[in-house]
């Protein structure tokens, strides 16, 4: 059958590439903007002042202020702040373990691929956040259990995706001719998989950052993550619950709100970069 | 054929365009067909014949009702003589009028063929009909117990075409009924639908094939960049190239593999861009200044209908 | 006329029973493998189980320590240690736990029963209303309640469990008073006393919760496959033949994207269960979710290990389903074995 959608007046679609682009410069500067503004933020300004404990959100205090005359605005910053480190180191280190194990399968020879695959089942096959407060535990608690545990947990669906595009990649015509035509294997990776396959590391690792950060700030609401002194946004949750009660509703909606917001801004960053870098994995 | 037979379908101007009707990228609209006519009468077999990428599947489409979303159509759609509103295809499909499926892809994996054959109708004597259809085209009985993963060719080619026998139908379309068939396989397809041609139907056959159009219809409408170049009887083509009306006609006719195999230069026109005139222009020998001017009406011209200010 | 790949009975049987048979023992292997991953990261942790016993508790007898040290085989190498623990699970002891003084098997037995009312609730009512709503979407796909409904399901996906249950708490429970703040029966009442309204009136909230969490992502994975679906050749041929939208719905979309949803509902256990695990601490519900978390701060290793046991053993059910379930319904892997 004919497919008359596939030839699109050309103009509208560089619109869309371009709108698509600064959007992404945009969201790009959010994150880096609250990043930089956590680093700046000390522990004075978090200061406690029990002359302003509990005050509901005003202009001064956008957020209100905590039992403690905490300002909530710039703890919920700070903690953005922490859950995009965290979420940085932690999905860095999945998407190398993911592109390791995909090289692994896709490369070696056919039980390592099935080794692989097994493997996956089996970190699949724990829960994940009983998978990870076992590994908090074994570290001890605190961030570097943290860091380990979403490192290890998240590399297995990057790594089917990965191993996938690279059997499919080796099956392809273009590949195969250049082989016989004798270019070297480290020809054929550089030139024919690194163009395709980089991409969608990079949109892959884009995308693990918002797990990371919901399973961060999870596994510090249940108090297993960054100790209390650290104004994560899991612990500030996790304080707030105390005061629920007491109806100090601002010290859980805000930050938590805050939280989904940087969640969906990873989101649509990572939707937006693939749609860049790999239109023709995109959905849409 | 009966000439004198009342038009079962007429499609007259039709055209259909894709791309963004409101807004500012209005301009970035794209024709798909332009200016498509002609007419299906009862007991014939109509050939569209063009090459890939014209169009010709937007025109099934266009009569069943069931374009894309984002295309829209214009020009004069009959059936019986009254006006294909939107509506009335609604009423008509599968009832008077019949896509014949082209491939196993449009049986539904997950659901046995009788039932499939059947449609949604569960009665006892729907049943009985889809049994004498089997039978009548040599399907064994145990073959509606079968998913079609498990149909063979040709088993899988019969109850295709049983969906479009076992209804009432007045017009069939075909849309490329024969695409990776073998040449026998593909009469064997066509074989069955003159058969429901002789028994009273019409059929629109839409495919690239000159000469399985040729063997079959009986008459032959030439698709060219989106608009009919020339509507001929298939005796036409059998005659020659003297008996064909218009260019593009004739370089078809020369490209068959029985008469020399003679490929014309250049490609057609990409379907976004419109030229001025005769749009066959680029690539006719017989192209004056006067070609360029305008894209010329279709005429009646010894017995038939041609595109083209030169044919004589 | 020709047959292809016409089966017989007992072939079909056999091929089944072999293909059930490699899924079980990929199965028995995995969750071997599970508890020997489990029990090497906390052996690896540096709290030592007998001080902690003995640190939590008021007066030991030396027996009971004797006891303990027994059951971890301390004086052991960490293989034999292993072994021992999975030779004492077979018999069905999985030790004592330190936090609640009871067997961990009468613990787990105790509150699998809570979280299962309430993972079983979330889970069928999220797979009913997520793929009743993705029915919907699908159908009128590309409409402006199908773009409102999917972007509401795409955030709904990025809201953290816990923090969605505080949110319910705080509406439901402190600012309308509808329902308690926790606990599955009201405090201070024995265990059979409670009734069923009391209980259901305690599980609704973790399980509204539980169900918020998991039916977007149903609803736009049911989304995806109807659009698929709709956009295949045999829904364009069965619009052709006068076929509308509610009986392509019911003739070809449920019989193509229902085996993939309940596939995918029994496949989603392990996000279940981590689900529960917030809920059930937001509510302090006495499942299995709170218990595993109190476990692993309070260094109770036998909980901790009996929990991870369970829970595994429960995701690894679903996925045993799943996988049998798509050999065993479709008829191209049913008929064929292929």
């Amino acid at each position: 059958m004919d497919r008359p959608l596939a030839f699109d007046p050309p103009l509208p679609r560089q619109n869309r590439r371009l709108r698509t682009a600064v959007g992404c410069g945009i969201l790009l500067a959010i994150v880096a903007a609250i990043f930089v503004a956590g680093l700046f933020i000390g522990n004075a300004a978090v200061a406690a002042d029990f002359a302003q404990k509990g005050l509901p959100p005003s202009w001064q205090h956008p957020f209100g202020t905590d039992w403690l005359g905490r300002d909530m605005l710039l703890r919920t910053v700070k903690g953005l702040s922490v859950s995009i480190t965290v979420g940085a180191v932690a999905a860095l280190a999945s998407a190398v373990i993911a592109i390791v194990m995909a090289a692994l399968a896709a490369a070696g020879p056919r039980w390592l691929g099935g080794a692989v695959n097994w493997l996956i089942d089996l970190a699949m096959g724990v829960p994940h956040l009983v998978l990870l407060i076992l590994i908090a535990f074994a570290c001890g608690r605190g961030m570097g259990g943290l860091l380990l545990g979403i490192a290890v947990t998240h590399w297995m669906n990057l790594a089917r995706l990965l191993r996938a595009e690279m059997l499919q990649l080796r099956g392809q015509p273009y590949v195969m001719v250049s082989r016989r035509l004798g270019h070297s294997p480290a020809w054929v990776v550089r030139r024919h998989f690194l163009p395709h396959l980089l991409p969608q590391c990079l949109v892959g690792l884009v995308l693990l950052f918002p797990h990371a950060i919901l399973h961060e700030s999870a596994l510090s609401f249940l108090g297993y993550g960054l100790p209390p002194e650290q104004p994560a946004i899991g612990i500030i949750l996790s304080e707030s619950l105390r005061y629920l009660t007491g109806g100090m509703w601002w010290l859980a909606v805000f930050p938590g709100l805050a939280l989904v917001a940087l969640v969906i801004l990873f989101d649509t960053l990572g939707n937006g970069l693939k749609k860049l870098l790999a239109p023709a994995s995109a959905q849409e | 054929m009966d000439i004198n037979a009342a038009p079962l379908l007429e499609v007259d101007g039709l055209w259909v365009r894709f791309g963004r009707t409101r807004g500012r990228f209005a301009q970035g609209q794209l024709e798909a067909i332009r200016d498509l006519s002609l007419t299906v009468r009862a007991g014939e077999i109509v050939a569209v014949v063009g090459a890939s990428g014209a169009g010709k599947s937007l025109l099934a489409q266009a009569v069943m009702g069931l374009l894309p979303t984002g295309a829209t159509m214009g020009g004069a759609l009959r059936y019986k003589g009254q006006p294909l509103t939107p509506k009335r295809q609604r009423q008509l499909r599968g009832r008077e009028m019949a896509l014949v499926p082209q491939a196993i892809t449009w049986l539904d994996p997950l659901m046995r063929v009788g039932p499939q054959v059947r449609g949604g109708d569960n009665r006892p004597q729907q049943a009985e009909r889809q049994r004498a259809v089997f039978a009548r085209l040599g399907l064994a009985p145990q073959t509606e117990r079968l998913y079609p993963f498990q149909l063979s060719g040709g088993m899988a080619r019969r109850v295709l075409l049983s969906t479009a026998v076992i209804g009432t139908a007045q017009l069939l379309i075909a849309d490329e009924p024969t695409p990776g068939m073998a040449p026998g396989q593909a009469a064997e397809a066509l074989g069955i639908l003159r058969q429901l041609a002789h028994d009273g139907r019409g059929v629109l056959l839409i495919t690239h094939d000159l000469e399985l159009a040729v063997r079959f219809a009986g008459s032959i409408v030439v698709f060219y960049a989106g608009t009919t170049v020339e509507e001929a009887l298939a005796a036409d083509f059998a005659a020659g190239p003297a008996a064909l009306r218009h260019p593009y006609s004739q370089a078809l006719w020369r490209a068959l593999p029985q008469n020399g195999f003679e490929a014309t230069a250049g490609s057609q026109p990409h379907a976004g861009t419109p030229l001025p005139g005769c749009l066959y222009a680029p690539r006719c020998p017989l192209m004056t200044a006067a070609c360029t001017q305008q894209n010329p009406p279709l005429r009646a011209l010894r017995g038939g209908m041609v595109r083209c200010i030169h044919a004589t | 006329m020709e047959l292809t790949g016409a089966p017989t009975k007992a072939g079909t049987a056999k091929r089944v029973a072999w293909a059930v048979a490699k899924t079980l023992l990929r199965a028995v292997s995995l969750v071997l493998a599970a508890t020997l991953v489990a029990f090497v990261l906390v052996s690896l942790s540096p709290v030592d189980p007998v001080q902690q016993y003995v640190l939590g508790a008021d007066a030991v007898s030396a027996e009971q320590r004797e006891a303990i040290a027994d059951y971890w085989g301390l004086d052991d190498p960490p293989v034999q240690r292993y072994l021992n623990w999975l030779g004492a699970l077979l018999r069905g002891d999985m030790g004592t736990s330190l936090l609640y003084r009871q067997p961990v098997a009468a613990v787990i037995a105790q509150r699998f029963m809570n979280t299962l009312a309430l993972m079983l609730t979330a889970w069928v009512f999220s797979g009913l209303i997520g793929f009743a709503l993705g029915c919907l979407m699908g159908m009128w796909q590309g409409s402006w309640a199908d773009g409102i409904l999917r972007r509401l399901c795409l955030a709904l996906s990025s809201v953290p469990t816990f923090w969605l249950g505080m949110v319910f708490l705080l509406v439901f429970a402190v600012g309308l008073g509808w329902f308690p703040v926790g606990f599955s029966g009201p405090i201070g009442m024995a265990d059979g006393d409670v009734t069923l309204w009391q209980r259901l009136h305690h599980l609704a909230l973790p399980a509204l919760t539980l169900c918020f969490v998991s039916f977007a992502g149903v609803a736009l994975h049911t989304r995806q496959k109807l659009v698929d679906v709709l956009q295949t050749d045999y829904v364009l041929f069965a619009r052709a033949r006068g076929a509308g939208r509610w009986h392509i719905l019911k003739r070809h979309g449920l019989r193509n994207i229902a085996l993939p949803a309940v596939t995918l509902q029994f496949a989603a256990f392990a996000e279940l269960f981590g689900g529960s695990i917030l809920a059930e601490n937001v509510f302090s519900y006495p499942g299995l979710g709170s218990a595993v978390a109190a476990a692993g701060l309070n260094s109770d290793v036998p909980l901790l290990l009996g929990i991870t046991l369970v829970s595994t053993l429960f995701v690894f059910t679903g996925n045993l389903v799943a996988n049998i379930l798509t050999r065993v319904v479709d008829p191209r892997t049913r008929v064929n074995g292929a």
